[in-house]
């Protein structure tokens, strides 16, 4: 049984079937990676997870409750973090800030009108941001807004702030793409350090098979909105109706 | 001091010895000189200051830190001005009881309001919020003439029962006060051809002014004014981390509505009546173009832009070509007569012509309001002197790119 | 019936009027993206141009009747408009009894001129900026607009009458088989009806059938893409901004004898536009009309003494209630896209 259970999703916009009995499992601590050509379904498939849509049929249970009809902040607060395609910060508030708000988050829920302490009295959140921030080697840019950070920069700092919630789960939503091939290494390291240091599932949508086969322990090859294989990387990038389906077309 | 650090604490210092000595300030010209009409230290135009002051802080705690802009604030001015002329009424003409009940209602009404008009965010809220205060401004003209007295007016009459206050035999209507002490009295001081009045009124409502912003300077520096501040910023990134965005807008938009409802009924602590006129969209338009002349998301901004507009309406208003003429005389007639012809619409009963001109340029300009443009003349004189000041984002608000092209 | 009958006809002028401006309002946004709070002072600058004519047309010059004299018994000074001087008294006096409609020659030129200095000397620098931006300059330029309509023309609404032609009432009752005068309809109200009418039918029409309306559509729903193919969309957006003025100027011109023009009527139409086109649909065309038609006659109804009977103040109200309603329950109004305004 796997932290993360999809069972027969179905999505449908319109005459366009998305996502037809979709079926995943997901085990604890593991790296799986969810691929497929354009159209494939892999971003509707990742917005039912997270709340954004709800799906028409099957469900989807994490760490055995289910997350359907659930709004972002409380699926967030099961313990599910999300990254997206282009890195979602606070643009306005600086690097310190952005730390501290999933602090916050993480300690009083929800909500909570703590509109009378100052920042400076919460000594275990501005210390635990502090010392993700330096963990992440951005002490020296606490005080930057996050809109004037490099991409980069803003990927590692969005990276930390979902980290620093200690999620069971990290959705990963093609975190390299539009990258130079450096920091997509980069990336590659600090995922790898990520999943050496924590226990936490990594379930990653990605385009860029490197990205892919140097990380994830099994992958599931989404087709026309349904899975077509899952499997591990070796076997994966040996198997005939991959090869046709997919890895035909972009590595031709 | 008082959970502020050192920096905040000086700041606050400022602010209260300015209020407090704003009677003398206000009156730097001597009587009967050609600039004594640009003296501001009058009881009644001091109080504006102070209560537009309070209106245009809680607007700024919603549209400032939020980015929410409500077009319907002036509804909770309204309510609490009724509010309190009801309690005048009834109770007691004491103001305390007006004021808490005024603050009260007005932050049920607001949470009434906010609830709903909150399901939407851009420009559909502030349509939302322009059509609550619409709809409460048609009604207090309408079907709720019996509490509200339609146009006419909801005011004091001789025979309100004034339960606390004993049986009044004058013949004339009671002042309000504060326990005992008169909202109208003032003491009358001349120092060199300066008169400066100490008014009760203005006193009370600078000391509630000066709670109201030590008030909005916690919340600034608060865990929840920053998640305000986050709202504005990343609304999808904020809910992604575990945070209900809902309940902290909720919660601005109530306080924010508790401040107008306090500043409404100030008013009516002043002066003991009550008008629908107080409800419209134009008074809600008012209060936007206080904070962002002033500096929307700043602390000082919108109380300068309520202060700066308040000055304008009763000082600007006052200048008529006569006044003109005395100010140009020195100059040869016929250049005379081109330049009050020239001022001339934009003075007086024009004045409103010059306020939205202002309005536009600061919009256009100066996005952060006369604060930036304090700050960017500061930084000109400083930038000599040193350039690596550590800059702290609240002082400084981050200019929004201009003018795009 | 009868009674019903006639307020959906009282409806129709003010329906004709939110429907003109939210059709402006909303094709602005549409096309520009841009919130413009200072519609409703372009339809009242339309109105200002019937007055504006109309004083033009009756200047007249002093002659001295030596064979007439006034109650003092000094001669009597005779004003002559030069209109009249110029065509003779008939025609002359025709002109300035039709100076209302003709004003519509004379207010096109006019708001299609400020609809390109608002645009290319303001608005477009606010493309790029957030909505509350672009309200709060719009909301400055209003003011400024209607102060110096203000500083022209005074404080006080200015009597503009339609021609004469048109005064009295047109029996709709007597040809419905109702009593007589049960429901009287001002001539006027009709023109006007029929006017709006046909201003909508020629914008879409415009919209519809020319390669330029068709390339401002195709930039409606996509700009960028638009922009791709090499098409002029910025030169074309002026027009439309021009077109767009000149749509909520002609109303103001028309509506000058149902309402004497004062400084501020465009603000009260402004709200009420904005709630309309929101009820619509932003950037929904049909949707404006339609429900700048839906509010105006449902205002009309609602004031009915029987309806007020059961619903106290109603009239006041309906057309707010049913802005929040609509947008609780259908947040893009009744035909508005997706994805438009939606952050």
């Amino acid at each position: 049984m796997g932290i993360l259970e999809v069972k027969g999703v179905g999505k449908r916009f319109g005459g366009l079937q998305a996502l037809g009995d979709v079926n995943l499992s997901v085990g604890e601590n593991s790296v799986h990676a969810i691929i497929g050509p354009n159209g494939a379904g892999k971003s509707t498939l990742l917005n039912c997870l997270i709340g954004k849509l709800i799906p028409d049929t099957g469900s989807v249970m994490f760490d055995g409750q289910s997350v359907l009809g659930r709004k972002p902040h409380e699926i967030c607060q099961m313990g599910i973090s999300r990254v997206f395609q282009t890195p979602e910060v606070f643009g306005d508030l600086t690097v310190f800030e952005n730390m501290l708000i999933p602090c916050f988050a993480k300690r009083d829920g929800a909500f909570r009108l703590h509109a009378f302490e100052t920042i400076a009295q919460e000594k275990d959140v501005v210390e635990k941001a502090q010392v993700m921030l330096e963990d992440v080697n951005m002490q020296d840019k606490l005080h930057m807004t996050a809109a004037s950070l490099s991409r980069g920069d803003k990927r590692r700092l969005e990276m930390a702030m979902c980290l620093v919630q200690d999620p069971k789960l990290l959705l990963l939503d093609e975190p390299t793409a539009g990258m130079a091939r450096a920091d997509t290494n980069n990336t590659i390291d600090l995922l790898k350090e990520i999943k050496d240091k924590r226990d936490i599932t990594i379930a990653i949508i990605e385009h860029d098979m490197h990205v892919v086969f140097s990380l994830a322990e099994r992958i599931t090859v989404l087709a026309q909105g349904t899975p077509l294989v899952e499997d591990t990387p070796d076997n994966i990038k040996g198997h005939p109706k991959v090869r046709e389906a997919y890895l035909g077309e972009s590595h031709g | 001091m008082l959970g502020l650090n050192k920096k905040d604490t000086k700041f606050l210092l400022i602010v209260v010895a300015l209020t407090m000595f704003t009677p003398i300030i206000l009156q730097p010209f001597a009587e009967g000189t050609g600039l004594a009409q640009f003296n501001a230290g009058y009881p009644d135009l001091m109080q504006r200051f102070a209560i537009f002051g309070i209106f245009a802080i809680g607007f700024n705690i919603l549209f400032g830190l939020t980015g929410y802009l409500s077009f319907g604030h002036a509804a909770f001015l309204g309510v609490g001005s009724y509010s309190a002329v009801w309690m005048f009424k009834l109770l007691s003409m004491n103001v305390i009881p007006g004021i808490l009940l005024a603050v009260a209602t007005s932050g049920v009404f607001a949470l009434l309001i906010g609830y709903v008009s909150l399901r939407r965010s851009g420009i559909y809220f502030s349509i939302l919020t322009l059509a609550f205060a619409q709809m409460s401004f048609n009604l207090a003209y309408s079907v709720l003439t019996p509490i509200t007295n339609g146009e006419t007016g909801l005011q004091l009459a001789l025979d309100d029962p004034r339960i606390l206050d004993g049986v009044n035999n004058s013949g004339s209507l009671p002042v309000t006060n504060i326990f005992g002490l008169a909202m109208n009295s003032s003491t009358q001081i001349e120092v060199l051809g300066r008169v400066w009045t100490f008014n009760v009124g203005y006193y009370f409502c600078a000391i509630i002014a000066i709670l109201a912003f030590y008030l909005s300077l916690r919340i600034f520096r608060s865990p929840f004014g920053m998640m305000l501040r986050a709202v504005k910023s990343n609304q999808q990134r904020m809910n992604y981390t575990g945070l209900n965005s809902r309940p902290y807008t909720l919660a601005a938009f109530v306080i924010s509505g508790m401040y107008a409802g306090l500043a409404g009924g100030l008013l009516a602590s002043m002066d003991p009546l009550a008008g629908a006129e107080r409800m419209q969209w134009t008074a809600s338009g008012e209060v936007v173009l206080m904070t962002i002349l002033g500096g929307a998301g700043t602390l000082m901004g919108p109380v300068l832009g309520a202060g700066f507009i308040k000055y304008f309406e009763n000082i600007f208003s006052k200048i008529n070509d006569t006044v003109l003429h005395g100010w140009f005389s020195f100059m040869p007639d016929g250049l005379e007569d081109l330049l009050v012809v020239l001022v001339h619409p934009f003075v007086g009963k024009g004045w409103h012509l010059t306020l939205g001109i202002l309005f536009m340029l600061v919009v256009v300009f100066l996005p952060g309001g006369l604060i930036e443009g304090g700050q960017r003349i500061a930084a000109l004189f400083k930038r000599k002197r040193s350039d690596d000041d550590n800059l702290d984002p609240e002082h400084h608000p981050k200019q929004t790119p201009h003018v795009a092209e | 019936m009868d009674a019903i009958l006639l307020q959906i006809l009282n409806g129709l002028d003010k329906g004709s009027a939110y429907a003109l401006i939210a059709l402006g309002l909303t094709l602005i946004f549409g096309t520009l993206g841009v919130v413009n709070f200072a519609h409703g002072a372009l339809f009242m600058i339309g109105a200002f141009c019937a007055v504006t004519l109309q004083r033009i047309l009756s200047l007249s010059f002093e002659t001295i009747d030596e064979s007439r004299t006034d109650f003092l018994g000094n001669p009597l000074k005779v004003e002559t408009p030069y209109v009249e001087a110029w065509f003779g008294p008939d025609v002359g006096m025709a002109i300035i009894d039709w100076s209302v409609p003709l004003a519509i020659f004379f207010a096109i030129p006019v708001m299609i001129t400020i609809g390109f200095i608002m645009e290319r000397g303001l608005i477009k620098h606010f493309y790029k900026r957030p909505h509350a931006d672009q309200i709060l300059v719009t909301f400055g330029l209003a003011i400024v607009l209607q102060e110096i309509v203000k500083y022209f023309f005074g404080a006080n609404p200015i009597p503009t009458p339609a021609p004469d032609v048109f005064r009295g009432s047109f029996d709709f009752g007597v040809l419905l088989g109702f009593d007589p005068y049960a429901i009287a309809y001002p001539y006027w109200r009709l023109v006007y009806f029929f006017f709006s009418v046909t201003i909508i039918g020629a914008v879409f029409a415009f919209l519809q059938f020319t390669t330029f309306g068709m390339v401002v559509r195709a930039g409606m729903a996509d700009r960028e893409t638009v922009g791709l193919l090499g098409i002029n969309i910025d030169r074309r957006f002026t027009i439309m901004f021009g077109i767009a003025a000149a749509v909520a100027g002609l109303a103001g011109v028309m509506y000058a004898p149902i309402n004497s023009p004062n400084y501020h009527m465009g603000m009260d139409f402004l709200v009420l536009s904005f709630v309309v086109v929101v009820v619509g649909g932003m950037g929904s065309l049909p949707g404006a009309v339609l429900a700048g038609f839906m509010l105006g006659i449902l205002e009309s109804i609602s004031s009915m003494n029987e309806v007020k009977a059961i619903f106290p103040g109603i009239d006041q109200i309906i057309i707010y209630l049913v802005a929040i309603l609509i947008l609780l329950t259908r947040p893009r109004g009744l035909m508005g896209r997706k994805g438009v305004m939606e952050d």
